[in-house]
């Protein structure tokens, strides 16, 4: 592949990645997962409908897959990788296990970085703003079911903590 | 402290909800699917696939392709080394299209690149010339005699016949219809991935794949790659989901075969385009159905014919066959039957596994019928049902007696006991209205209806296969490794074999041992299996070495080894007051055993469908509640009721998670998913045309659990994948015709065809 010749970097949770040797027909998805080792957000549909590639970027969630990498220099990239801090998981991951929320896990680190974002903007969803704001994530394995209940527990546990 | 990472107080033993050890690598984006895996130099692998259903090759042109700096290596049909063809009943799908092409997306040729966009436009420069052919795409047409043999093994895959009891009885009500059932595909999340590394010399073949079935893959694989087995060796990548589709082999030879080319790591991985055509679908069928009965509605006879179209090759279309031939009656008493099946190839994608495998088309059919009798003996759906409902000891139109615990009846008063929804508001937010929030529906053109299914399931591998499974436990200083073949999905066997080895050995620390193929096989992870037959030979192994451990224990504190027993996590006399901790009673031991765990032996079915082909059963009774706008022809599903009948509940959050998993694919098939097909050309494959149920169209689940343990069943618990998706669609579908008194003879069922 003829790479690019411009080096470039990015911001990828509040670290800065030098990106060499790229082509610049790559999607961020691409540089994130096989340049800069952050293989946590998923690729399957290439075409923003499965959400397994969510990122934060400048504080909205974006389908990863639909981004051109180059297009993201200077903004601020928040993975599923940058949640956790010290290992320690957030009240949203921590729901997901004990909740029965994760089954297969491919659509897990998208459908986290989508609730974590709804959840900073709004504490109190309702049943149905949760529906809505994770209805651009697929899960082919629990049909939802527990991941509804992982988010009304991460509510009420980010409640009660913070 | 998080509540998945502090230590339990309570021991996550057998029936208690134990979280997923995954669980924390899969939320933080730490878990490796086969998609996240690197090799220091690799190349990516690609495939070239037929843009024609059925089309001779006249010649394939590689050399512009291979002036493209970057690429490695071209492959076609003259590189396969050894057995042209792979397949899991019938070899007869070629690695790649040698000569002809008969569907499209078959392999023509495989690249080996630096870089994934190297490998589209090598791809791009591949000169492939065709002599275009006129496909057979009708499955009717393309069994008929006189149609052109689409291939060597001829058009017809199997043919098989049910006939039993009084082939001439009229019943005193007698109805019948056509029904059909469209191509659903699997759509797992985790496309096709793997990594293949050659051995030095390339004498054999490490690789790292997301499957099914690590040892029936290996098989193909060697004999294909004309290697010894025990060269081609496996290792589990993580799945993303599986469904059936990775019950055949996609990528794994081509990534094999590149990597030994090369003499380099190839990575290959599906897009999703790649993964329609790279995988086996869900079977269209066509069935045909009469039943017979007397005026009470006591079903006296049924009549079918069932047609399959399994696409191109083979695949399991045989077995899917036989599974939907012999389901057809229901869960309901039949003596006599004529049922006529038939798996045909065509010219349209390959079929083959997939949820529910040939069950779930004819309980479509079956259920229809059952409310179309119900209405013409004037019963509820309910009371036809309960009237005519299986229990164990009754004989199936094969001549088989079911064996297993039957609460047929059970199923369908438990889920008839369960309230129903509310009706819909009036300031009922848009989201919750059927049309969604463009505020299409007008209230008045919302009607509402209820609709039922109740389906019979077989579990595990038929007609005289033995799908035996393996596992290996040691135990040492009160820690037990687990070691077997048993691929995890998603469907988490991850955390119930931890929980048979806690039950059964009373120690607290399990360690699952890398999952490949350095050890017997387990089978594949389908057919509602790898609870009762790994979850078996996991029990087996445990118990093995609880007997070692009594021995030990008797031994050095000279008590009779039968006098033992495990309390919680101690080694007990039973008869006295000894008491030593299996920590304690194990440190300073290493005990090891190995157990196979084997099903009953089954039999093929005689020429008149006559025979004891599955091993068990399993039941579950669905209710479903629309909304539907009868104007506009949309339907949103509002609640599904279900009571399943599991044997035991093993871990309630986990089988909780199966059964709302299955509802959410039985939905889509009966509303949304179909694979469109024009000329045996796919017109949706992606996710913005194949439309999968999302957060926003999940209906409330009600689910109860019927717990009468199967007697045949290592640990009581029967296989709970499958049940859920398979009588879920006819009851949707009833729920759409009870709302608008249409026939709606197919699924999924379009608006159009409730609205036009």
């Amino acid at each position: 592949m003829t790479p690019n010749t411009e080096i470039y970097n990015l911001k990828v949770n509040g670290k800065n990645h030098e990106v060499r040797d790229a082509w610049v027909g790559e999607s961020l998805l691409y540089v994130l997962r096989e340049r800069l080792g952050l293989a946590g957000s998923k690729g399957a549909c290439e075409q923003g409908e499965c959400g397994s590639c969510t990122v934060i970027v400048d504080g909205q969630a974006v389908c990863s897959c639909l981004v051109m990498a180059a297009t993201a220099i200077d903004a601020d990239i928040k993975t599923i990788e940058g949640l956790s801090t010290d290992g320690e998981l957030t009240e949203v991951q921590d729901a997901f296990i004990t909740e029965g929320g994760v089954q297969c896990g491919f659509c897990t680190p998208g459908l986290v970085v989508a609730i974590e974002h709804l959840l900073d903007i709004n504490q109190n969803p309702t049943e149905i703003e949760i529906k809505e704001a994770i209805s651009g994530n697929i899960c082919r394995c629990t049909g939802y079911g527990r991941i509804f209940e992982a988010v009304q527990t991460a509510v009420s546990t980010r409640k009660a903590t913070r | 402290m998080s509540n998945a990472t502090k230590t339990s107080t309570r021991r996550d033993i057998l029936g208690v909800s134990a979280l997923r050890p995954d669980g924390v690598a899969k939320v933080s984006g730490a878990f490796e699917f086969s998609s996240d895996l690197h090799a220091e130099h690799m190349l990516w692998g690609a495939t070239l696939r037929s843009p024609h259903p059925y089309a001779r090759i006249v010649s394939i042109d590689l050399s512009a392709a291979y002036k493209i700096s970057g690429v490695e290596a071209i492959i076609t049909a003259e590189d396969v080394p050894g057995k042209k063809t792979y397949g899991l009943i019938a070899s007869d799908q070629p690695v790649f299209a040698d000569q002809i092409v008969r569907y499209v997306g078959e392999p023509i040729a495989a690249v080996a690149a630096d870089h994934p966009e190297t490998c589209r436009r090598a791809l791009a420069a591949i000169k492939v010339e065709y002599e275009i052919l006129t496909p057979i795409t009708d499955a009717e047409i393309a069994m008929r005699p006189e149609t052109t043999k689409i291939h060597p093994d001829g058009n017809l895959i199997r043919h098989q016949r049910i006939i039993t009891g009084d082939q001439s009885l009229q019943g005193e009500v007698i109805v019948e219809g056509t029904y059909e059932i469209g191509m659903q595909d699997q759509a797992f999340l985790g496309l096709e991935a793997a990594l293949a590394i050659p051995d030095s010399g390339g004498t054999g073949v490490e690789m790292f794949v997301a499957t099914q079935w690590l040892h029936e893959d290996q098989k193909q694989i060697s004999a294909c790659l004309d290697l010894p087995v025990d060269k081609v060796r496996l290792t589990l990548g993580g799945v993303g989901g599986a469904f059936g589709a990775r019950e055949d082999i996609s990528l794994q030879v081509h990534c094999a075969l590149l990597a030994l080319h090369t003499n380099r790591p190839i990575k290959m991985q599906y897009s999703r385009e790649e993964s329609f055509y790279g995988h086996v679908h869900r079977h269209p069928a066509r069935i045909w159905m009469r039943h017979h009965a007397t005026r009470a509605g006591v079903i006296q006879r049924i009549e079918s014919r069932m047609v399959f179209d399994g696409g191109a090759y083979a695949s399991t279309s045989s077995a899917v066959l036989i599974n939907g031939i012999t389901h057809i009656q229901g869960p309901y008493k039949c003596e006599n039957a004529t049922v006529d099946g038939f798996a045909v190839r065509t010219n349209n994608p390959p079929c083959g596994a997939m949820r529910g495998f040939g069950v779930v088309q004819a309980c479509y059919a079956h259920e229809s019928q059952m409310d179309k009798l119900a209405d013409a003996c004037g019963l509820s759906p309910v009371e036809i049902r309960l009237r005519n409902a299986m229990v164990t000891g009754d004989k199936l139109i094969t001549g088989q007696v079911v064996e297993s615990v039957a609460p047929v009846a059970r199923c369908i008063t438990e889920t008839d006991s369960i309230p129903m929804p509310a009706p819909l508001a009036k300031n009922a937010d848009p989201l919750e209205i059927v049309g969604g929030s463009g505020l299409t529906s007008l209230p008045h053109n919302i009607v509402r209806g209820v609709g039922w299914g109740v389906s019979i399931k077989n579990l595990m591998y038929s007609e005289t296969f033995d799908d035996f499974a393996t596992a290996r436990c040691q135990l040492q200083n009160g820690v037990v490794n687990l070691k077997y073949a048993t691929v995890e999905v998603g469907q988490g066997f991850v955390v119930l074999a931890p929980q048979i080895a806690r039950s059964v050995l009373g120690v607290d620390q399990v360690i699952i041992d890398p999952v490949d193929t350095h050890i017997g096989s387990a089978g594949s992870t389908s057919a509602s299996r790898q609870t009762w037959m790994s979850g078996g030979a996991v029990d087996g192994a445990c118990r093995l070495v609880r007997q070692r451990l009594f021995e030990h224990v008797g031994k050095t504190h000279k008590i009779d080894p039968l006098r033992l027993m495990i309390e919680d996590t101690d080694v007990v006399d039973m008869l006295g007051d000894f008491r030593i901790s299996v920590i304690e009673a194990s440190t300073g031991v290493f005990i090891e055993e190995t157990f196979e765990h084997h099903h009953r032996p089954t039999q093929e079915l005689d020429e008149n469908g006559q025979g004891d082909c599955h091993v068990a059963f399993a039941f579950v009774a669905h209710r479903a509640v629309v909304d539907v706008d009868v104007e506009l022809g949309l339907v949103k599903v509002i609640q599904i009721a279900t009571a399943q009948d599991v044997g035991r509940v093993l871990n309630p959050i986990a089988a909780l998670g199966q059964i709302e998993g299955g509802i959410a694919q039985g939905l889509g098939l009966a509303v949304m998913e179909e694979i469109v097909l024009e000329n045996g050309k796919m017109r949706n494959p992606s996710f913005t045309d194949y439309l999968l149920p999302t957060a926003l169209d999940a209906p409330q689940v009600v689910a109860i659990m019927i717990e009468e343990p199967e007697p045949q069943a290592p640990l009581g618990a029967k296989g709970i994948g499958e049940p859920p998706c398979i009588s879920v669609t006819p009851a949707i579908a009833a729920a759409i015709r009870n709302a608008t008194g249409k026939d709606l003879p197919r699924v999924p069922i379009r608006p159009q065809d409730i609205c036009l």
